[in-house]
């Protein structure tokens, strides 16, 4: 497997000229644009990982008067905090980079949805946002974006989740197909990117596409931010490389005494000590949106392992089977399990239920509350049994 | 056509045709749950999950649409396996105490618990966490959260079918409900109580408020009479809850059945449904003549039917600017019930106060109604107790009658007449049909010129349908309709009649008169009917409607020789003073939520 | 209980009579009086023409759309894996014994509510908080304390 190693990158916050940056994409073809993404490689910064090139060439595809491009900043995922420092410190890029993706995709039409926690930062943005427009009417590009809010739902992140919120109905995720890139938004053809994947896609139009893969592995290109907090001496934002083994990443970032990492939050997957040096962060080893969270030795992984199932168990919309209940009974299970008034065998049942929510949940949340639940319990029993 | 392979066998279907009906076409039963004939792809339940080749996940086979060159599996290990779960799943959330469950043996939870999830539960229980909570505030109907499986059924039913959304889904995670507004009482919300949810809720959770035990208390009470209507859609949906097919009539042994049963006297609700026809169509007629001749600027017009409890709250609740414009006739279940303690007890010599007054209705709003303090003409409750086609059904096999081979008995009297324009009130645009039939002919007194008296344009189940009569020929006293084009219109489902009232609110409906039912077929499909409904278990009962009244000697109103006694004997004439006593009512606003 | 007055109508005509406005409507009034009453959620249903329960049922969904009396303050506590590895119980505590109410509760005085909540998105400075719209994160007892008592005296 390659491993390029721990490396600082400085692309996402990098300053740069963006009316230069704009204007240059304003003179692209949609064509083009789309091009120098696909050749990118880049995969959607979300955590689903789709990429974007292909994203935004099937919803230009479609033939529709009207498209948005919607600009996910719900950042709901326990430890992801990144989209919210991208979004206070460069958000003029964000707005460039919905700009170039409607340009690509043919709307004129960008929707932020932004978490009701980041609510502090409206007013700051709608002063950004107004500069930001006129800065593109200067270079003579008609494209307008719209703030919506979120109220405090983790599963409005979901993308089909989000369109029902901003369209006043509650977060519930829609059967899929029909996929965004058709029916989205008011049932438009939407292309529904990360903050930033956006900011990415605009750097990339900058640089080129081969600047970009210089960095990364072939699954995983480029270089992301991490949001990492936990049992760390140095908490906070780190733009680096993929590719980097767990290992690495906890050599720079742990306090000496790591015991797990969860890669991802509570819908990503917990590595163990014994796992760190062989596995990869990035899409071939375990895919994260950015939350890096660190445990030592002194934390009950039971805790950990509890306090995502409580939030699942509460951040789930409820709508289908294997996810309200699912959760429900992982949530109970593993608290009879700890006080000794259930069997240990019976974390085997909820094991195989929790392969049943990954296949059976109707959208995403339901069906990676497994990737938590059956890592932590398959590397930690002793600290989940009584 | 779109070319699909499922368990190996090879099938074409039209695009957008989903894998579950792809399946069902080559007789592959998979299993659902929140999905409904009726209503808009859910999705939610997951029961109907199945495989497909090459995807990460298993697939909604009730909300994934075919596609070309698709393999599917129904039954892999899988598949099983994760259907097991989620009943299991299902089944932990739920009180299930079958054995004194109202839906005991017609549940589909408890089918699928039957076929996946006999034997030791995996799961721990949950309902000893939750704080689930019994509404049984409503007349009509009863909610039981502790039995829902969130299918959402009743929520899309209460807004597609009846634009309502009385109930709507609430909270979320493990919280998340189906709730009436702020969680009030339904019988202090918006909810109509036609009972369409009751109709399509799989399971327990909501079910019809019953009153059979106090039917038989009345029965067997020596000191009581107790006298029994039957409404003109029961007799037609009856058999399917004793193991006929939908849209065979059971009218004779439905009667006898009653009276092994130990009612006194097996009464029709046709008689009165004749008589709401000539107490409408008199209504109507006067309406016009002042509107036409007086220039009563007055007047409300369209005047709408008033027969449809569920409508009527309906219109309560949402429109009530044009209460005016609703017949102020009660429905045939009030007028008979009003007849019952006052002509009837009469006639039979018979202590008001000792009748006890039982309705078969396919209808839970019936039950609401009879408890509207407007519904005492008598000086009593008009009537005592509604009972659904199902709970007739149920008290049939409490009885362990023989249902199918009891020989055919006839209604008695008095009030047990009938006549083919009665029975049709059981279909949408039965009422109107029954109207032109009698109305038509006092303006004109000649028949309605339609074959055979089958007004076709008014039968069918379009949502909405209109139609026009030009009026001519007319007798002397009804000179002044001479010319007059009729114009009327239908609407059954509460979704339909908010499009007729949104056209009447807008000064768009060009109408005189609109018949309207709640019920998504009139009363054939009403909430009272039995379960399962659906599109052609009601076109089954609708056609078997039609051939009971082409069956019937009399078949307009005016003719029935009971109603002419009654106007002969007690009421003097549509619309007297009696009858305004005894068989008209009003109506009051309400609140919209 | 507050008076809803033209509030509603105000936001219909600035936002719209569709059913898109419905968010955007419920968060202004939340925004103005912490919570949701059942008249509120009556004449945003009247306004935009869809049913009390599915405005009830939408806005039940949302934690931020609250449809129980809440304080003019309300605080809410991180309760999400980082910030209880870092002392949010402590934290808790804290609130609790200068305010006399516990988790879920609202003041007598209706200052102050005190709920838990899910990851707000500061897990490298946890513990964090919210009071209304502001963020406040490192959190010790102490600075808690402080903040609190600035609050009470606003
Ligand atoms: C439960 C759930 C929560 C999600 N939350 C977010 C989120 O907060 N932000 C985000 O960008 N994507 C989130 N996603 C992923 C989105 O559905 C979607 O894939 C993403 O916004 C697409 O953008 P990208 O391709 O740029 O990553 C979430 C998905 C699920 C299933
Ligand atoms: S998986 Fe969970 S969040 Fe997703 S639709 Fe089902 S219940 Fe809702
Ligand atoms: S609802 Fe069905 S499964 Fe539940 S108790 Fe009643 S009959 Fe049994
Ligand atoms: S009885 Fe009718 S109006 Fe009432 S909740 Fe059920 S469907 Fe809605
Ligand atoms: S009440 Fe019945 S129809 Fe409604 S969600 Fe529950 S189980 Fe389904
Ligand atoms: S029947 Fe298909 S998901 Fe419920
Ligand atoms: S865990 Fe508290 S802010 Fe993220």
């Amino acid at each position: 497997m390659e491993n390029t190693g721990l490396n600082k990158v400085d692309l996402i916050f990098e300053k740069i000229d963006n009316k230069e940056v704009l204007a240059k994409a304003f003179k692209m073809t949609k064509e083009e644009i789309i091009k120098e993404v696909l050749d990118s490689g880049l995969k959607g910064r979300g955590g689903a990982g789709f990429p974007t090139g292909m994203k935004w060439k099937f919803t230009s595809e479609e033939k529709s008067p009207e498209k948005y491009i919607v600009c996910n900043a719900d950042e709901g995922e326990p430890g992801t905090f990144k989209d919210r420092e991208i979004l206070d410190r460069v958000s003029n890029k964000v707005h460039g980079g919905m700009a170039i993706a409607g340009k690509a995709i043919g709307a004129k039409k960008g929707v932020v949805y932004l978490r009701g926690e980041y609510r502090y930062m409206l007013p700051k943005l709608m002063i950004e946002l107004t500069s930001f427009h006129k800065m593109i009417k200067e270079i003579g590009y008609d494209f307008n974006i719209e703030y919506r809010m979120g109220s405090g739902a983790y599963i409005c992140g979901e993308e089909s989740a989000l369109f029902e919120s901003i369209e006043g109905k509650r977060g519930e995720p829609r059967n899929k197909p029909p996929y965004p890139t058709v029916s989205g938004l008011f049932e438009k053809p939407t292309s529904i990117n990360n903050v930033e994947t956006l900011v990415t896609a605009m750097m990339i139009v900058k640089h080129g596409a081969k600047n970009f893969i210089q960095y990364g592995t072939k699954d995983s290109r480029g270089s992301k931010v991490f949001s990492v907090s936990g049992d760390t001496p140095t908490p906070g934002i780190f733009e680096l490389e993929l590719g980097m083994t767990v290992l690495q990443f906890v050599d720079e970032f742990g306090d000496g005494d790591t015991k797990a990492v969860q890669v991802g939050g509570a819908s990503g997957f917990c590595v163990p000590r014994k796992k760190f040096a062989e596995t990869i962060i990035g899409f071939e080893g375990v895919p994260t949106g950015g939350s890096m969270k660190l445990f030592n030795s002194s934390r009950s992984m039971y805790n950990v392992l509890h306090n995502y199932l409580d939030f699942f168990t509460e951040e789930s919309c409820g709508q289908c089977t294997p996810c309200r209940v699912g959760c429900q009974q992982l949530l109970k299970g593993v608290e009879k399990v700890k006080k000794g008034e259930a069997k240990s065998t019976y974390l085997n049942e909820l094991m195989k239920l929790a392969d049943s929510m990954k296949i059976a949940a109707k959208c995403g949340l339901g069906q990676s509350v497994g990737n938590a639940f059956k890592s932590i319990v398959g590397n930690f029993k002793e600290e989940i049994i009584y | 056509m779109i070319n699909l392979i499922i368990n190996d066998q090879k099938v074409s279907v039209q695009a957008g045709t989903t894998v579950l009906a792809a399946a069902k076409k080559l007789k592959i039963n998979i299993p659902t749950l929140c999905n409904h004939d009726d209503l808009c792809v859910a999705g939610n339940c997951r029961v109907c999950i199945v495989e497909q080749k090459g995807a990460r996940t298993l697939i909604a086979s009730c909300a994934t649409p075919a596609t070309e060159g698709m393999e599917i599996h129904t039954n892999t290990l899988k598949v099983r396996n994760a259907r097991k779960h989620i009943v299991e799943l299902l089944l932990s959330e739920h009180r299930s105490d079958c054995t004194k469950c109202y839906k005991n043996q017609n549940c589909e939870l408890q089918s699928l618990a039957n076929e996946f999830a006999f034997g030791d539960h995996i799961f721990l229980d949950l309902v000893e966490d939750k704080k689930y909570s019994i509404d049984r505030s409503s007349p009509s109907f009863i909610k039981d959260d502790s039995k829902c499986i969130r299918c959402q059924r009743c929520v899309r039913t209460c807004s597609e079918l009846q634009y309502i959304s009385a109930i709507a889904v609430a909270n979320k995670g493990a919280h998340q409900k189906i709730s009436s507004f702020h969680d009030r009482p339904m019988s202090h919300v918006v909810c109509t109580n036609c009972g369409q949810c009751v109709n399509r809720c799989p399971t327990g959770a909501l079910v019809e408020k019953t009153y059979i035990d106090q039917v038989w208390d009345a029965i067997y009470d020596p000191d009581k009479h107790v006298v029994v209507q039957t409404a003109p859609a029961v007799r037609v949906a009856l058999g399917e809850d004793l193991g006929y097919d939908p849209g065979e009539r059971v009218t004779g042994k439905m009667v006898n059945a009653l009276k092994q049963l130990g009612f006194n006297s097996v009464l029709d609700t046709d008689f009165s449904a004749d008589l709401t026809i000539m107490e409408e169509g008199t209504e109507l007629l006067v309406r016009l003549k002042k509107a036409l001749v007086d220039g009563d600027t007055k007047v409300s017009l369209p005047m709408f039917t008033s027969c449809s409890p569920g409508w009527i709250k309906f219109i309560e609740h949402k429109y009530p600017e044009f209460l005016p414009n609703l017949s102020t006739c009660k429905s045939p279940q009030q007028m008979f019930g009003a007849l019952a303690k006052t002509y009837y007890a009469k006639k039979r010599n018979i202590d008001p106060s000792k009748i006890v007054s039982v309705s078969i209705m396919p209808c839970t709003a019936k039950k609401f109604e009879a408890d509207r303090p407007e519904m005492r003409a008598s000086g009593y409750k008009d009537v005592d107790y509604v009972l659904t086609t199902r709970e007739l059904a149920v008290m049939i096999k409490q009885a362990g009658l023989d249902f199918r081979n009891l020989e055919e008995a006839i209604y008695d009297s008095i009030m047990g007449e009938s006549t083919g324009a009665a029975v049709i009130f059981g279909a949408t645009g039965g009422v109107m049909e029954a109207a032109l039939r009698t109305a038509y002919e006092i303006v004109t007194g000649r028949e309605v010129p339609f074959g055979n008296l089958n007004i076709t344009p008014v039968r069918g189940m379009d949502g909405v349908k209109e139609a026009s009569i030009k009026i001519e020929g007319c007798v002397e006293a009804w000179s002044f309709l001479e010319g007059a084009e009729l114009k009327i219109a239908i609407a059954h489902g509460l979704v339909n009649a908010n499009k007729i009232m949104k056209l009447v609110k807008e000064g768009n409906a060009p109408y005189h008169f609109i018949e309207i039912m709640a019920c998504p077929g009139g009363c054939i499909g009403g909430g009272g009917q039995p379960i399962p409904t659906n599109m052609q278990i009601r076109k089954n009962r609708m056609k078997a409607i039609y051939s009971e009244d082409e069956n019937m000697v009399l078949r307009k109103s005016h003719l029935n020789p009971e109603v002419v006694a009654i106007y002969k004997e007690f009421l003097d004439k549509p619309n007297s003073h009696k009858s305004h006593e005894l068989l008209h009512t009003h109506y009051v606003e309400r609140d919209n939520f | 209980m507050y008076q809803v007055g033209n509030l509603v109508k105000e936001l219909s005509d600035k936002h719209g009579r569709v059913r898109e406005s419905l968010m955007p409507i419920l968060q202004e009034i939340v925004q103005k009086h912490n919570y949701l009453n059942d008249e509120a959620m009556v004449e945003v249903a009247r306004e935009l023409d869809i049913s009390a329960a599915e405005v009830y049922g939408t806005a039940s969904f949302y934690t931020f759309l609250d449809t129980q009396v809440k304080g003019k303050y309300v605080i809410r506590v991180c309760k999400t894996i980082t910030c209880s590895m870092k002392g949010k119980s402590d934290i808790i505590h804290t609130i609790e014994d200068m305010l006399k109410i516990r988790v879920g509760e609202t003041t007598t005085d209706k200052q102050f509510s005190l709920i838990e909540t899910n990851c707000i998105g500061w897990c490298h400075k946890a513990p964090a908080i919210l009071i209304n719209e502001l963020p406040y994160t490192e959190l010790t007892p102490e600075k808690v304390s402080e903040i609190i008592k600035d609050y009470m005296q606003k």
